[in-house]
């Protein structure tokens, strides 16, 4: 199943400066690893020891945040839009 | 290696590719402009960015998270052993009435674009103190500022010097209206291409007052926290300096600049106690710094002050986690008239959770209703017409006050944020009506006996 991945300008030195590239999962959790497969040391990027994306980190599906949804476990479709945003302030 | 004779400090060795840009041109250029250049250049005081969770070290250039490691944010690294030596309150007494009087410990190289901003009015608040049963309140009136009557005015000054200084000629941002505000304000003013986002349901006097400088304005059908998604999505592949993206580590610094204000206004004194607004969570956390750093240069004696911060239920993410005891921010989707403050996943909660509890202070949320309340109140004892950020502070700083949270003798400041004409549609109901009257001393008469009547019947006693 293809996913849209969006890749944001500091990890994109591991995707040969793409800003978006196609890979097959059935959840967040395996698109982190197919990520890792195809780009190999973004994994370490993403996720601390224990696995987990990291804090200042926001994962969206189809502009969802995948904290409103199950997170890591949130299955993925064909078609599904990832995208990957460093937190940022404002107001 | 760059020094000045008339300078005290000997500059330090910069970062390898600090000022990468400025170099190529003092090398090629033998022009008086250039010594000029070397002039100003020699009294920037940071030396790079580092990041906020690992150390880790970058240059200054344009960037907002820890790429190489952690993706924390960065924030500037100063010289304070430079600052030292370069600042006493009568130095800083001498500056300009704005921010730029603080100028050594903000991260820029050059210029700065001074359009007045900061230096605003720290109002004794005796009145509001009386009914609320304080005695030492003050209010510190950024809906004054200049040059869009919000605090945001701080950190787009900062934001846009630096922009300028990096290359930008196009300034963007993600907002909740007031940062539009002012970034498309000093844009105008400092002649920079200015496109910026907001979501598409924000108060009629925010879009105005963004429109009215001509930049390119996108509202966005979604929320805060959807717009700086695509913000980030659209810094990703457009070469604009986003001031709440990629300046970031800049643009945050602007708020560090309310803390020194206050204290000098205190007559170099540290408050006991501080009521904040919370969105981001940058604002309280920034406070908080230009407090350490005035200490940390021996302008103000150390004390403890503590911080409290301000959320409106419909978007309390950061009161939430604080009340729970977590620290950690479940993100939610705001639903609450304080929009300027309804940002549903801030970026820096988990800073300011930590800084309550290390301060014991505390952080709480108030309803809609008694966000209207704190308008009012403000207004109808101070003279102080605050928006739905400031109605919120108001209405957290009566309620730690009735909780007894508050200590009547502290010194507290409470920060009023952004100006009540920006969002009249959240009090517009709740304000009462002219009296309508004929040009005739009997119609005024009849009318006057009307107003009597109703006044003494929604009157209540201030107290003692």
């Amino acid at each position: 199943m293809a996913i849209q991945v969006l890749i944001p300008t500091p990890l994109q030195k591991f995707t040969a400066d793409q800003s978006s590239v196609e890979l097959e999962a059935t959840s967040v959790d395996g698109l982190l690893e197919a990520l890792e497969g195809r780009f190999p040391g973004i994994l370490a990027r993403l996720t601390d020891e224990s696995g987990k994306l990291r804090r200042f980190l926001n994962v969206y599906v189809n502009s969802e945040d995948i904290r409103f949804l199950d997170n890591q476990a949130t299955a993925l479709a064909d078609g599904d839009e990832v995208s990957i945003v460093p937190a940022v302030a404002g107001g | 290696m760059i020094a000045v004779s008339t300078s005290r400090f000997q500059y330090p060795t910069p970062q390898v590719g600090f000022n990468g840009s400025f170099y190529p041109a003092l090398l090629a250029c033998t022009n008086s402009c250039c010594r000029a250049l070397t002039a100003t250049l020699s009294r920037s005081t940071f030396t790079g960015l580092r990041c906020k969770e690992c150390g880790h070290p970058y240059e200054a250039s344009a960037r907002h998270v820890c790429e190489d490691v952690c993706f924390g944010p960065l924030e500037v690294v100063y010289d304070y052993d430079a600052i030292r030596n370069r600042v006493s309150r009568a130095s800083i007494e001498a500056g300009p009435t704005s921010i730029w009087r603080y100028r050594e410990f903000l991260p820029i190289e050059g210029d700065p674009i001074d359009v007045g901003t900061g230096f605003t009015p720290l109002l004794k608040a005796n009145r509001l103190a009386r009914r609320l049963g304080l005695r030492n309140l003050y209010i510190k009136n950024d809906g004054v500022n200049m040059p869009t009557l919000s605090f945001k005015d701080r950190v787009v000054s900062v934001a846009l010097t630096r922009a300028r200084e990096l290359g930008f000629t196009t300034v963007s941002c993600a907002s909740t209206g007031n940062l539009a505000n002012s970034t498309a304000a000093i844009a105008a003013h400092a002649g920079m291409e200015c496109c910026v986002f907001i979501p598409s349901d924000l108060e009629m006097g925010k879009v105005l007052g963004t429109l009215i400088y001509n930049p390119t304005l996108m509202a966005v059908k979604g929320n805060y926290d959807q717009v700086n998604r695509l913000c980030s999505e659209v810094a990703n592949t457009y070469g604009w300096g986003f001031v709440n993206i990629n300046l970031r580590p800049y643009y945050s610094e602007g708020s560090k600049t309310l803390g020194y204000e206050v204290i000098e206004q205190l007559g170099w004194q540290l408050p006991d106690h501080i009521v904040a607004p919370l969105a981001s969570g940058s604002l309280f956390t920034k406070i908080r710094k230009g407090f350490e750093e005035f200490i940390k240069v021996g302008l103000v004696d150390e004390k403890p002050v503590r911080f409290s911060g301000a959320q409106a239920e419909g978007c309390s993410p950061i009161a939430q986690a604080f009340a729970e005891g977590r620290d950690f921010i479940t993100p939610v989707k705001p639903n609450t008239i304080a929009k300027s403050i309804a940002i549903g996943n801030p970026a820096d909660g988990p800073y300011a959770i930590d800084l309550a509890n290390r301060t014991k202070g505390t952080i709480a949320a108030v309803s809609d209703q008694e966000i209207i309340d704190g308008i009012k109140l403000l207004a109808e004892t101070e003279g102080v017409f605050t928006e739905t950020a400031g109605g919120t502070t108001i209405a957290v700083l009566k309620k730690l006050v009735e909780q007894g949270k508050i200590d009547p003798g502290e010194t507290t400041v409470a920060y009023i944020t952004g100006n009540g004409l920006k969002t009249t549609e959240a009090v517009a109901s709740s304000v009462g009506e002219p009296h309508t009257i004929e040009p005739q001393l009997a119609s005024f008469n009849a009318a006057w006996e009307r107003a009597q009547s109703l006044h003494r019947a929604s009157w209540e006693p201030i107290g003692a």
